[in-house]
């Protein structure tokens, strides 16, 4: 790899790190200060993001040794398109969440929001570009750390309470995932993902069975961060008590999930891997169909606007991986469209229906009849776009992720599963969409009154914060043909594996060995 | 004669079984308990996955006529100083917890009359 992209691969896990630490230790009473400085860099992150994007889309794959430790010795740090899209979708969605977070004055809730949104950043980051099984690990550990913190800013009794599950669960599933570790270690020898590409296609038929059982394991644990039925339930309590902003973030959460099952499903347990070839679709299509049904469904069952995004999350992710499980090449470019979308949609949603919580006052963000609030015609237009985002109706970009994935799976052997559901659900999606919107808006003329809510903060950059997630939305509809030909190229590098473990372990390795 | 393999795998699976039954607890207290035993059969079974070796030195050493694998060692490691840390913070977002809402179980609920 060239001197200078290998730097802009190691700017983009450093410079959070130097930030979160820079900000704790020098700026922690200097609030305009900090805010700037964590600005500053999301905003250098989308530029180093920018440069990594069209790098990647050379088609070549980098791989930078941290440390000049030879790989599979050492720690690799990879890019790939996947990579690189996952960290240009991470900056975009972090500068929209804090710009709204510092604009709310959600920051001011309490102590260090900068340094962990920072560290959360550093950990999404490090968890994309890693080539390392047990360095995925770290990096989530740095991720889910964070997250505790920013999920449980500003306090409350029902963000503490949802606060414990997700701090307790996600233990669990640290637990697993060394288990699942520990096992394919035991069985290969090594951590190194293109390393264990080769060991495990070249593996004996005796180990096979403890192999299955740590892809597994491995699945299960992803799984559970990409909120996949039955490991969905954290997912509503724990959206829905956190602020607006880190809700937000939060939507980038459950696609590193999806981004782990894609990275370990195509490299470790892809096509080369014989009888252990995607051993996990078969158990991920049913739960992601039921996923996608629970999803809608809950939404039904929503009695606040903030649980009707948490459970739109659900939903979404379940026709991702719908997606991802059937593992053809032409199913994972619309998933990798369908991840863009459904990440910045669910954003948008979570901040819009923040501010409309915001607005109501003592009413909240209850499903309920209320009068009218500040701002009411803004926020009207805005939840309707982030609705139809949501549900994937035209124009906006849900309805082509959707489209792209209703083709995707056409030439497969559950096609008319997975069309049902997804057809039928988006009906429902509408009539849920459909039923909140009208109450809160529609009836409010109706009711006498009006709210006392004394000051308003966020009056602009807020809705401008949201505002924006939606324009990036329409700019991924209007876009949607060089992104399909980039998110196509991208699924087609992932089911060539070889190219990527040529590029960690050098020419004559050139994937079996 | 009981073998090693034998004794650090019953271990680990005690450990496990008494980690699980406690996670699934209904109080947070006994919750941290499980969590702290997952963690420490979790190291023991890290540490295995390098196979068990008596008497050989993991790093250089001239007279040594065999290694032990290190990088499990050092796996384990990372893995306690985390497992550490999550227990520290959990122990007090519990407390915290129990303080803001007056229940102490994980559910959320609040306790009900001769609740175990």
């Amino acid at each position: 790899m060239s001197l200078t992209v290998s730097y802009w691969v190691i700017a983009s896990v450093i410079l959070p790190a130097v930030m979160a630490a820079s900000i704790l230790l020098l700026l922690r009473h200097r609030l305009t200060l900090s805010r700037l400085a964590s600005i500053g860099s999301c905003v250098a992150l989308i530029i180093i993001a920018g440069v990594l994007v069209s790098e990647a889309d050379g088609g070549a794959i980098q791989s930078y040794a941290l440390g000049n430790w030879r790989a599979p010795f050492g720690i690799v740090l990879v890019l790939d398109r996947l990579s690189a899209m996952m960290l240009l979708l991470t900056a975009l969605l972090a500068l929209a969440a804090l710009i709204y977070a510092v604009s709310t004055g959600a920051d001011r809730k309490g102590w260090h929001f900068h340094p962990l949104f920072q560290f959360q950043l550093l950990g999404l980051n490090g968890a994309f570009l890693t080539g390392d099984l047990f360095n995925l690990f770290v990096f989530f550990e740095v991720l889910l750390i964070a997250s505790y913190g920013l999920m449980l800013h500003g306090q409350g009794a029902a963000r503490l309470k949802a606060g414990v599950r997700y701090v307790i669960i996600n233990l669990v599933g640290s637990t697993l995932f060394l288990v699942g570790v520990g096992l394919l270690y035991g069985v290969t020898g090594t951590l190194n993902m293109a390393d264990l590409a080769v060991r495990v296609a070249a593996a004996p038929a005796g180990d096979q069975g403890l192999i299955a059982a740590s892809a597994l394991l491995l699945t299960t644990v992803f799984a559970l961060k990409a909120a996949l039925v039955p490991l969905h339930f954290w997912l509503p309590g724990t959206y829905a008590a956190t602020s607006g902003a880190v809700a937000a973030l939060f939507a980038i959460m459950t696609k590193v999930g999806a981004y782990s099952i894609i990275r370990t499903s195509t490299l470790i347990f892809g096509e080369d891997a014989g009888a252990l070839a995607f051993v996990a679709g078969p158990w991920m299509l049913p739960a992601a169909l039921m996923t996608i049904i629970i999803g809608f469904v809950g939404l039904f069952a929503s009695r606040g606007l903030r649980d009707l995004a948490a459970w739109a999350v659900v939903g979404s992710m379940g026709a991702l991986l719908c997606a991802v499980s059937v593992f053809t090449v032409e199913a994972m470019g619309s998933a990798l469209y369908y991840i863009l979308h459904s990440t910045l949609a669910a954003a948008a949603l979570f901040l819009v229906v923040d501010l409309i919580a915001e607005r109501r006052a003592e009413h909240g963000d209850a499903i309920s009849l209320a009068p009218r609030f500040r701002q009411i015609e803004v926020l009207s237009g805005l939840f309707l776009l982030a609705a139809i985002a949501v549900v994937g109706l035209p124009p906006l970009s849900g309805f082509v992720g959707k489209l792209l994935i209703l083709d995707g799976v056409r030439a497969t052997p559950h096609a008319v599963w997975i069309w049902t559901v997804i057809l039928t659900t988006t009906v429902i999606g509408i009539l849920a969409f459909a039923r909140a919107g009208s109450l809160i808006f529609w009836k409010s003329a109706a009711v006498e009154g009006e709210v006392s809510l004394r000051t308003l903060r966020g009056k602009r950059g807020g809705v401008a914060a949201a505002a924006s997630l939606l324009l990036a939305l329409a700019v991924l509809t209007v876009l949607s043909g060089p992104i399909t030909d980039y998110t196509a190229a991208t699924a087609r590098q992932l089911f060539q594996p070889a190219d990527y473990i040529e590029a960690v372990l050098g020419p004559q390795s050139g994937g079996r060995r | 004669m009981i073998s090693l393999e034998l004794l650090v795998a019953s271990a680990i699976a005690v450990l496990t079984a008494a980690g699980v039954y406690l996670v699934l607890r209904r109080r947070t207290f006994p919750v941290v308990l499980g969590l702290a035993f997952l963690s420490y059969a979790i190291n023991v079974f890290l540490f295995a996955m390098g196979r068990l070796v008596i008497d050989r030195p993991p790093l250089f050493d001239k007279a040594a006529e065999g290694y032990t694998d290190p990088l499990p060692q050092a796996l384990v490691l990372t893995a306690i100083v985390i497992a550490f840390g999550m227990t520290a913070f959990v122990v007090v977002l519990a407390l915290r917890s129990y303080l803001e809402t007056g229940a102490d179980r994980v559910d959320g609920t609040q306790d009900a009359e001769g609740d175990q």
